[in-house]
């Protein structure tokens, strides 16, 4: 690639991220400045700099702390919600975010002219939005995940669709992360095929090395019920109606009538804790279910790896990087037909997330070492190995390399 | 010119449905599925095919029967299929009757269930033939003299087994590297046997039509009649065993591509410049160019032309092995419960928990009426946990 100067314009960047999305932003920046670019990565907040983002040029477009980044309501990057005209006056809002980060990018452009402007999911669109109306440079949008993913396949919030609908239309070429979002984009925004391209994500290049070191302290009490003949059923994520988390408790329930010896570990928090703690009370399975909070790093490796059999129960995923994450570590993998991420693995169980009958019969079929288990993850293993960011930048290099480059 | 022999195989599995683990021991309904929609609905899948392969082709050859004294044809029809046309379309059994009334429709034997017990159970496989022999007397008024395993499974085993039994001949596949030189269009002595002939498909010809008829990338492409009659006139030998599933027909090829017309076509070519024969006439008269051995099995299937479609990965062993393990007390039990479990021993549900292809969305996965393999084997296992219970309540 001829040297190029990307604009990234993301939301969020490992340490500070709370999902898959900064995940993804990280790999991507990392496999195309190892191709050459010259990435500068714009983030709303200011926090230190951190060893793994050095290869980039990393912005802050604010001054605001990494955890106000969705300001102080309950939707973001990855929530759907209406928006709370109760927020008093003077308190950070995501709107206020938005505004700041726009206006900075309105200066920033001022003295800097990028090849392109790649922006990660609605968060940005507005300043992308600008840039290209004030600037003409070439944009690409990538879209992780869409409005109706993130209200589980109901009415989404009006705003953010608009936002959603301006950012996709002024693009000059989209990229999905799977090949359903692809078609909510078309659906949904009525955007064009052809203007849209599906590019996968890929694992974590660090998951992959082997430095990681299982520690068996981190779950003791896990690890002991394991060694009771247990088998520990488990799911990442954010506690929302979008990873259709209430069905993987009734499917827990149901399944825990057939073999008594399952433990289901949710790691992640969010606004239905209450709601998913409660349902297990009443189905009287609390103890069998464990609630680990929100993990990242290591503990979060620790999971995967203890785990026997990890569950993405998704309503709606757009891509589902936790699912790759999970494969990694040996878990045999059962998914939603509506995540994206069955479109790259196909050696896994698969039901659809109103199916619970179904995800309870998985369940039952991969517990105890089943022989389905393990004939699973070895096909499983072998379509995994296909998969990598290098080969990811090289596809999103020629989509740069196809955009007209920008009139000044 | 060499002979040509056509045989075609009709079969329908009883495909079982998406049995929940939390039916086991509650209800037994493996095989009718509610939702007259779903994807192992036995019905409608049976009257589907019906209407796009079986009604039009067999219009087809009784048509050319009754125009031409010289045609003639080999079908085998398993007992599942038998079963199903007599459930949902029995017009189909009173047709085949007339159509083998004419005497130049030859019925092969093979075991009822379309079940690959040869290689698990000596004993079973017999009582299969022996009951699939039986039906076919039963509604047909003949009995197969000639004899094909489950997808045309052969090895030396097989050859001296049939021999023993007193069949005439035994179908295989022509397989390059049985033949190795030799031509497929001769027949073969069975060796370890006093005379059993082998018929060999020529898997080339026969699959211009069964697989390359419509593939457009195909260098024949578009096949014409003619094309593929200089082709069968170029042939050497005696004669030239074109083995096909009759699906193949209307449900594999779609009647749009003119698969019809061109057979219709071919047929009367044929009838004009060349020569029908059946199978039994085929091992009859042919005269033998020697004996062929086949130390290991030999089937039609895939690239690997062996067994590892059916056995080839660990769940399709553990469904083998479990199922067979329950043989003895559902043998001694007789009643529902055993033809539960011979309807499980049909070979297409190990098939569609083959793994080979499965990244790959290739063949196995375009017949399965399941989502994946994995679901395949998961299903089957629940069904055969019921299966146990009943056999020990």
């Amino acid at each position: 690639m001829e040297e190029m100067k990307v604009l990234m314009l993301g939301w969020e960047l490992p340490p500070h991220n709370s999902g898959g999305l900064g995940v993804a932003c990280l790999n991507l920046s990392k496999a195309l400045a190892k191709d050459g670019a010259k990435i500068d990565f714009v983030v709303p907040y200011t926090a230190p700099l951190s060893e793994q983002t050095d290869f980039m040029n990393v912005i802050s477009a604010t001054k605001y702390k990494p955890e106000q980044k969705f300001g102080q309501e309950k939707y973001g990057a990855y929530n759907s919600r209406g928006y709370d005209k109760t927020v008093p006056k003077n308190t950070i809002t995501i709107r206020k975010v938005q505004k700041d980060y726009v206006k900075f990018i309105k200066k920033h452009l001022m003295d800097f002219k990028p090849d392109v402007i790649h922006a990660h999911d609605w968060l940005t669109f507005e300043a992308a939005i600008l840039a290209k109306k004030n600037y003409g440079v070439p944009l690409v949008a990538h879209v992780h995940a869409t409005e109706f993913d993130r209200s589980g396949r109901r009415g989404g919030n009006k705003l953010v669709e608009e936002i959603e609908r301006n950012g996709l239309l002024m693009a000059d070429k989209i990229i999905a992360v799977s090949g359903a979002t692809k078609q909510i984009i078309m659906d949904k925004y009525g955007i064009p095929a052809d203007k849209i391209d599906v590019i996968y994500n890929s694992i974590d290049e660090d998951f992959a090395k082997k430095t990681y070191k299982y520690d068996e302290e981190d779950y003791y009490y896990l690890e002991q019920m394991k060694e009771r003949g247990c088998t520990i059923v488990s799911t990442v994520g954010r506690f929302t109606v979008q990873k259709g988390l209430k069905n993987f408790i009734k499917a827990a329930r149901l399944a825990l009538f057939k073999n008594p010896k399952l433990i289901f570990v949710l790691a992640g928090d969010g606004e239905q804790k209450g709601e998913l703690l409660e349902l297990a009370a009443s189905y009287g399975v609390s103890k069998n279910v464990v609630f680990t909070g929100f993990v990242r790093g290591k503990q979060l490796r620790d999971i995967y790896e203890l785990s026997d059999i990890f569950v993405m129960s998704s309503v709606s995923e757009p891509f589902g990087l936790t699912a790759l994450e999970a494969a990694h570590h040996d878990d045999a993998i059962i998914l939603t037909k509506q995540s994206g991420v069955y479109e790259v693995i196909r050696n896994v169980m698969s039901y659809d997330f109103w199916d619970t009958d179904k995800l309870a019969n998985a369940i039952l079929a991969l517990s105890d070492g089943s022989v389905l288990s393990r004939v699973l993850k070895q096909n499983m293993h072998a379509e995994c190995k296909n998969l990598s960011w290098d080969d990811i930048a090289k596809q999103v290099e020629l989509i740069y390399n196809k955009l007209d480059k920008h009139k000044e | 010119m060499p002979s040509i022999c056509l045989y075609l195989h009709l079969h329908q599995p009883w495909r079982y449905q998406k049995y929940s683990i939390f039916d086991v021991a509650k209800t037994s309904n493996y095989w009718y599925e509610k939702d007259y929609y779903g994807k192992q609905n036995n019905e409608r899948i049976f009257k589907k095919v019906a209407e796009k392969s079986y009604h039009p082709m067999l219009d087809l050859i009784e048509k050319n029967l009754r125009k031409y004294p010289e045609f003639k044809i080999s079908l085998s029809i398993s007992g599942t299929w038998i079963e199903q046309a007599e459930e949902w379309d029995p017009s189909l059994i009173i047709q085949l009757s007339r159509m083998i009334s004419t005497g130049r429709v030859e019925i092969v034997g093979e075991t009822y269930y379309h079940s690959l017990a040869f290689f698990e159970d000596k004993a079973e496989f017999k009582e299969q033939v022996r009951k699939h022999s039986d039906t076919i007397a039963r509604l047909f008024g003949v009995r197969p003299r000639v004899l094909r395993n489950t997808e045309l499974a052969y090895s030396d085993e097989v050859g001296v087994w049939a021999s023993q039994i007193g069949y005439t001949a035994v179908l295989a596949e022509g397989a390059e590297k049985v033949l190795g030189k030799k031509s497929p269009n001769n027949v073969y002595i069975a060796e370890g046997t006093s005379g059993l002939k082998l018929l060999l498909r020529n898997y080339r010809l026969s699959d211009d039509i069964a697989f390359r008829f419509a593939d457009k990338t195909s260098k024949d492409y578009p096949l014409t009649v003619d094309k593929y009659f200089a082709k069968l006139k170029k042939e050497k030998g005696d004669v030239i065993n074109l083995f096909m599933d009759f699906e193949t027909f209307g449900e594999n090829i779609w009647k749009s591509t003119g698969i019809f017309e061109f057979m219709n076509e071919l047929i009367y070519k044929i009838v004009k410049e060349g020569n029908f024969m059946t199978v039994s006439e085929e091992a009859y008269f042919c005269k033998p160019a020697g004996a062929i051995s086949m130390p290991k099995t030999v089937t039609w299937a895939d690239k690997e032309r062996d067994l590892s479609a059916w056995f080839g990965n660990d769940l399709q062993k553990e469904a083998t092995r479990v199922l067979y393990d329950l043989l003895p007390l559902a043998r001694s039990q007789g009643g529902d419960v055993y033809d539960d479990w011979r309807r499980l021993s049909t070979s297409d549900h190990v098939y569609y928990m083959s793994t080979k292809y499965w990244s790959d969305g290739d063949v196995h996965a375009y017949f399965s009426p399941f989502d994946s393999p994995y679901d395949a084997f998961m299903y089957f296992m629940n069904v055969v946990r019921d299966l146990e219970y009943r056999l020990h309540n």
